[in-house]
């Protein structure tokens, strides 16, 4: 027993004794789990704020310690703003899900990544509205049946999947952009990569937002089991929004910190 | 001390903002309060030392998050703005009445509905006073009737935002906002540190009891205790915060009620009437949301004339407060248009 050494123990952020509400299979819970473990490892407690959107990823009040703030839907990022303006000094991550952003939002994140406003972004794609009930969200794929679009997404009256990874990317206030997956071990992984990454370029004072896109299961939305939805996060999704690195220009910010 | 300045009601209201030590102004340009913006740009730029911060944001949507945002940090912080700049306000000011945030609104009301016309009206009055946005509450609103009142009332909103943790709105008009006028500045407040505002986001420490702003709770229970723990940070603001000025009640038989530039107007008025051995008196509401009830309970022997930039808000308000709802008349100009004190005599002289 003297030779066991803890290799890994759930988050303290985590608030003892309550547990998840989120569905099974559902790609909120190991996102905030990262979070939760780099709060740990960068020791984010005392100077850390989490801006929080509209959408299933809100019930973190439930069973997330740490000083926060729910934005209404699609105004996290003016929030921030506010919350950053006025402490600079402070780290302040914004976590929004696809309704939230990439519609009644867009005005707000765009015009954040504009200002190249120096809080980290969060952003979670699973193509749908999860929390009112999987309705047709920007970022829904052509022909993806919802409720909303129960033949299919059309071009006619829907347009095209928004990108968000790639469009904010293409303003200057943007110094990191990634999508990332959660869909097995190995995307876990590069998806905390990520997300440190841009946790750190905050934490060193980076001129820039940093911004990680996820694409995450939402087997209830879907009407999927847990396994088939990560298939078809790789085998569907991906082809929309392909993985990885979209834009990166800090690449000697970190090490010269 | 004591020393006038001749100076503009925007930016005279930006200069006692700043000295009321709201550092954070979150703008967005629009006639009749876009000086204030500009103010306090220009304030950034010559005195650094003060550490202003002005973003001009994408839109007053953002504008008044972002102010949710600051005073979530325990900052003083603020916006100013007009007509429907102030409609698109109204979701975060709902937001910071239920998350109990401190947020300071400026609104120069003009006419409308939609657009409008840039001169001065009071046509947002119910916007205002009953809550224009979603659900059950109420902000503190005050009204000047001159550029030395608004300064001191617009310090006077951020002690009272920060004592009751609620937004309040300073509701003007573009009148008072773009004439000149004499004024004493009032001097600098003393500011509270922001990691001691009340539950202000700081970061809790790894042992420390976080700080949650949000208006979440959790079926119909908590939902019920959420509101009632509202309504009585209310009850408690209509119970303390009823401001009024008074003028000849003590023989009125006919009373003006009217509030902001329009109560200038009255002033003038009753001064013409009691020229002609009129007893005419005066109320002038300087909180209107809570209305002040006082001066009006228990008087039967008197006749109300309210007289708006309106076509007839607050009259409900005091026909809700009188004895006998029969004694209030109305008289109201529309359309951005400001009557004349003999206009208003004229409807003096029609009530005998």
């Amino acid at each position: 027993m003297r030779d066991m050494k803890t290799i890994y123990k759930r988050p303290a952020i985590f608030r003892e004794g309550a547990p998840t509400l989120y569905c099974g299979g559902c790609g909120h819970g190991i996102v905030g789990n990262i979070i939760g473990e780099l709060v740990e490892e960068l020791d984010l407690y005392d100077d850390g704020i989490m801006v929080w959107p509209i959408g299933c990823s809100n019930l973190a009040e439930r069973y997330i310690d740490f000083d926060m703030m729910f934005g209404l839907h699609g105004r996290a990022p003016a929030v921030a703003t506010g919350i950053k303006r006025a402490e600079p000094n402070k780290f302040v991550m914004v976590y929004q899900g696809d309704g939230d952003m990439a519609s009644e939002g867009l005005a707000e994140i765009i015009s954040a990544a504009i200002r190249g406003e120096k809080f980290s972004v969060i952003f979670m794609n699973n193509s749908v509205f999860g929390m009112t009930g999987a309705q047709m969200a920007p970022t829904t794929l052509m022909d993806q049946v919802t409720t909303t679009s129960p033949t299919g997404r059309m071009r006619d009256n829907a347009g095209y999947p928004v990108k968000m990874a790639e469009l904010v990317a293409t303003q200057e206030g943007v110094i990191y952009s990634e999508r990332c997956t959660v869909s097995s071990p190995a995307n876990i992984a590069a998806c905390k990569r990520a997300i440190k990454k841009i946790f750190e370029l905050q934490l060193s004072g980076a001129d820039g937002m940093g911004f990680v896109e996820i694409l995450s299961p939402c087997p209830t939305g879907w009407k999927m089991k847990p396994v088939k939805a990560l298939e078809w996060i790789d085998q569907e999704m991906t082809k929309v929004y392909p993985l990885g690195v979209i834009k990166d220009t800090t690449k000697d910010i970190l090490k010269e910190g | 001390m004591g020393k006038k300045i001749f100076m503009q009601g925007n930016e005279a209201l930006a200069e006692a903002a700043i000295r009321a030590g709201c550092k954070l102004y979150f703008g967005y340009p629009i006639t009749p309060s876009s000086e204030t913006l500009e103010y306090y740009a220009d304030i950034m730029r010559d005195r650094p030392e003060e550490n202003i911060i002005v973003i001009q944001a994408e839109t007053e949507v953002s504008a008044s998050n972002m102010i949710a945002g600051a005073a979530a940090a325990g900052h003083r912080a603020m916006s100013a703005t007009s007509g429907p700049g102030f409609s698109l306000m109204q979701e975060a000011i709902s937001y910071m009445a239920g998350a109990d945030l401190p947020g300071v609104i400026v609104n120069f009301m003009r006419p409308g509905p939609g657009d409008g016309e840039i001169t001065a009206a009071q046509g947002d009055y119910f916007q205002a006073v009953k809550g224009g946005g979603h659900g059950d509450y109420n902000t503190l609103v005050l009204a000047p009737a001159s550029v030395q009142e608004m300064c001191e009332l617009m310090q006077e909103c951020f002690i009272l935002a920060e004592k009751y943790h609620n937004p309040v709105i300073l509701l003007s008009d573009a009148t008072i906002g773009k004439m000149k006028e004499s004024v004493e500045l009032p001097g600098y407040l003393e500011v509270p540190e922001p990691s001691k505002q009340y539950n202000a986001l700081r970061g809790c420490g790894r042992e420390g009891t976080p700080h949650m702003v949000s208006t979440l709770a959790d079926g119909a229970l908590m939902w019920e205790a959420f509101n009632e723990r509202l309504q009585k940070k209310f009850k408690k603001i209509k119970e303390n915060e009823q401001r009024y000025e008074a003028y000849h009640l003590e023989d009125a038989e006919i009373v003006l009620v009217a509030y902001g530039s329009m109560a200038r107007v009255c002033e003038s008025a009753m001064e013409l009437a009691r020229e002609e051995g009129r007893k005419v008196g005066m109320i002038r509401p300087i909180s209107l949301w809570p209305f002040p009830v006082e001066p009006f309970e228990g008087k039967h022997d008197r006749k109300y004339l309210v007289c708006e930039l309106s076509a007839g808000q607050m009259v409900e308000d005091v026909k809700l407060s009188v004895e006998s709802k029969k004694d209030v008349s109305f008289y109201g100009k529309l359309g951005g248009a400001t009557p004349s004190p003999k206009q208003v005599l004229e409807q003096i002289r029609k009530m005998g």
